[in-house]
């Protein structure tokens, strides 16, 4: 059976605000396999968060989807009501948000926090919940967790919240988890432990993983396909070997260039992309990317690329492969 | 080389909420700590949150009064002056774009508040073109200092931050975190701007942040903190190449490297649970609970800070076994 378990077709997105409509997402289709580990790449306001959050059925106020479809196991998020969306909320799909120290309730204690799931989902003693949210503090890794139950958030690091956040997550065993750049907030002993974590859950329960994050260590690490979002499009698309030593998108590249390298030997200076990220409200007509762009073309101005197939796995949105492409047919005629 | 900053064991207490009346508590927030920065040179300082690298950079400017200690400059002891004359020569870029510029105030007058108090434009006209060359110096322009911060991106807003602190013309700028708040795409473009600067105005840096691999990419040396405490010195690529300190080690291994296939051959040395509180940290060597090599000596004893190779510094017991 070859059936998706997410299938995001052409989905627009737009926040409308007192300033104007902002296209946070812009046609963006995402295929993803039971198993599958993507990442999704962008800098802060590219619609890496919103296509994540729009999955999960939440889209925040002003947003609206003003076209195409989200599909997950087979049911369509956009066409179901708030009570079908909680059935499969933190069930078969659930979340990691990127900041654990408010995302937590502090008035409740985690053992509650983790039963309030399990009771809602899975079984109705109260019993059987609460062994359960034992395990999972066990499988999450966190010490003395017969003691953790009883706290409150606020006695907790920021690397235990968000191992508890993971618990709360993976409590009803989910075929996705969405995690929200869950490292971001967290410090690089501290992130290489959940990471860690996060790779090993996964292999136990099977589950399929989207990371959203900026950095690129986090998803060379961790994934299998990755996507590059700008201004709301993916820009390229592939599996991460392709995408870290084949990049064709002029963005990509330039990321990769552009970040300094722990294992570099001698002092390379960076080389960084010139301007300033999309201002969202007033979008540039053509590809986002062409005002920031070194070998932009006229036709980057005035038109949206369409996306050019690198190969079966890997795709990128850019005028210059569209004109290698055509080089190679007409040369070839003309031969 | 001249030393241009010498710290010398200083010691950042802040009163903490004691358990009793009698009982005053202290939270160590940097605890002896010695070091010197040479002209010109950039030392980097790294750490996880919460071990002193940012208490340490405002200490030397002294936005904080340190508890002891002392701090000389160019040769003279800065400790206990009025700091006024000195604050011409050291400057500091702070880590919040956004939080660190007055929103009421046009970027002319950030920029030339600080000429304004140093007195150092003779007329009207002079303020202005040394607030524009600052600006031209930082990549804005002359149409840009009549906004307000709220008009410009994190980067751009960095930048103004930068020029505020270049208005003066320092000899050496703390730098805390200037570029965490900023996109992967802008970091590069601030980064390369701070280097440029040092080649051409001969600038001394004291580059604060979390992240290793931009301070690598900056600094001349590298200086790694861990719960108030100075763990490891040496020179950049000494450091991350050849490092002694358990914690240093982990740090480095810790970093996840954004090449799939080195990173999945990558050996990460793990650290066991958080770091302690910083009110009642450990007995003796303070990584010691985290550390797997760590023995009955680490306990009972204070590793102290030793040049274990011509300027490699390290606070362990076990780094040479």
């Amino acid at each position: 059976m070859s059936q998706n378990l997410v299938d995001i077709k052409n989905l627009k997105l737009s926040f409308f605000t007192a300033a104007g409509e902002v296209k946070a997402l812009n046609d963006v289709s995402i295929q993803m396999k039971q198993g599958d580990v993507l990442g999704i790449v962008g800098e802060s306001g590219s619609g890496k968060s919103v296509t994540a959050y729009s999955l999960m059925g939440l889209v925040p106020h002003p947003g609206k989807i003003i076209g195409g479809s989200i599909a997950f196991d087979g049911h369509y998020i956009n066409e179901m009501s708030e009570k079908e969306l909680r059935i499969l909320r933190g069930n078969k799909l659930s979340i990691i948000f990127q900041d654990p120290m408010t995302s937590l309730n502090p008035v409740y204690t985690i053992g509650n926090q983790i039963e309030e799931v399990i009771l809602l989902h899975a079984t109705k003693s109260k019993k059987i919940a609460s062994k359960r949210a034992l395990d999972l503090l066990n499988l999450v890794g966190i010490n003395e967790p017969r003691r953790r139950l009883k706290q409150y958030p606020h006695e907790l690091s920021g690397g235990m919240r968000q191992r508890v956040m993971i618990a709360i997550a993976l409590a009803c065993e989910p075929k996705l988890l969405i995690a929200d750049e869950p490292t971001t907030a967290l410090d690089v002993t501290i992130q290489a432990q959940i990471l860690e974590l996060m790779g090993e859950l996964r292999k136990k329960i099977g589950m399929s993983i989207i990371m959203i994050t900026h950095d690129l260590g986090v998803v060379a690490n961790m994934c299998e396909k990755i996507a590059v979002m700008y201004a709301g499009k993916i820009v390229e698309y592939g599996t991460a070997d392709e995408i870290f030593y084949n990049p064709k998108h002029e963005y990509t590249k330039g990321l990769l260039l552009s970040i300094p390298k722990i294992s570099a030997t001698k002092h390379e200076k960076l080389i960084p992309i010139d301007g300033t990220p999309v201002d969202m409200l007033m979008p540039p007509k053509g590809c986002p990317f062409a005002p920031r762009c070194a070998s932009c073309m006229k036709i980057c101005l005035k038109e949206m690329p369409p996306y050019t197939d690198i190969n079966e796995d890997h795709y990128s949105a850019c005028w210059l492969l569209q004109k290698a492409a055509y080089d190679t047919i007409t040369n070839g005629v003309a031969r | 080389m001249s030393k241009l900053i010498e710290v010398k064991n200083l010691k950042q207490y802040f009163p903490a909420a004691s358990n009793s009346l009698f009982n005053k508590r202290f939270l160590k927030a940097v605890d002896d700590v010695s070091f010197s920065i040479n002209r010109g040179e950039t030392l980097g300082l790294v750490g996880e949150s919460g071990c002193g690298k940012t208490t340490t950079g405002k200490s030397i400017v002294r936005l904080h009064e340190p508890t002891s200690g002392s701090i000389h400059y160019d040769g003279k002891d800065i400790t206990n002056v009025n700091m006024l004359p000195y604050r011409r020569k050291m400057q500091i870029v702070f880590q919040d774009p956004y939080a660190s510029l007055n929103p009421r105030m046009a970027v002319s007058d950030i920029v030339g508040e600080a000429i304004d108090i140093h007195k150092l434009a003779s007329n009207n006209k002079d303020r202005k073109a040394k607030i524009i060359s600052m600006l031209e110096r930082v990549g804005l322009n002359s149409e840009h200092a009549n906004r307000f911060p709220h008009e410009f991106s994190g980067g751009q807003r960095q930048r103004i931050g930068i020029a505020r602190s270049l208005a003066v013309d320092p000899e050496f700028i703390v730098c805390d975190e200037p570029v965490s708040a900023l996109d992967v795409s802008i970091q590069a473009q601030i980064i390369n701007m701070f280097e440029e600067l040092q080649e051409d105005l001969g600038l001394t840096y004291l580059f604060i942040a979390h992240d290793l691999s931009v301070v690598k990419h900056i600094s001349n040396r590298i200086g790694v903190m861990y719960l108030g405490k100075l763990v490891e010195l040496a020179e950049s690529y000494e450091l991350t190449f050849h490092s002694l300190h358990p914690y240093t080690k982990s740090l480095i291994s810790s970093i996840p490297e954004p090449d799939p296939k080195k990173s999945r051959l990558q050996q990460r040395i793990m650290l066991e649970g958080d770091v302690p509180s910083p009110l009642n940290p450990p007995s003796g060597c303070h990584f010691r609970t985290r550390c797997q090599y760590a023995t009955k000596i680490c306990a009972e004893q204070e590793p102290t800070f030793t040049e274990i190779s011509s300027g490699h510094f390290v606070a362990c017991h076990h780094c040479c076994d």
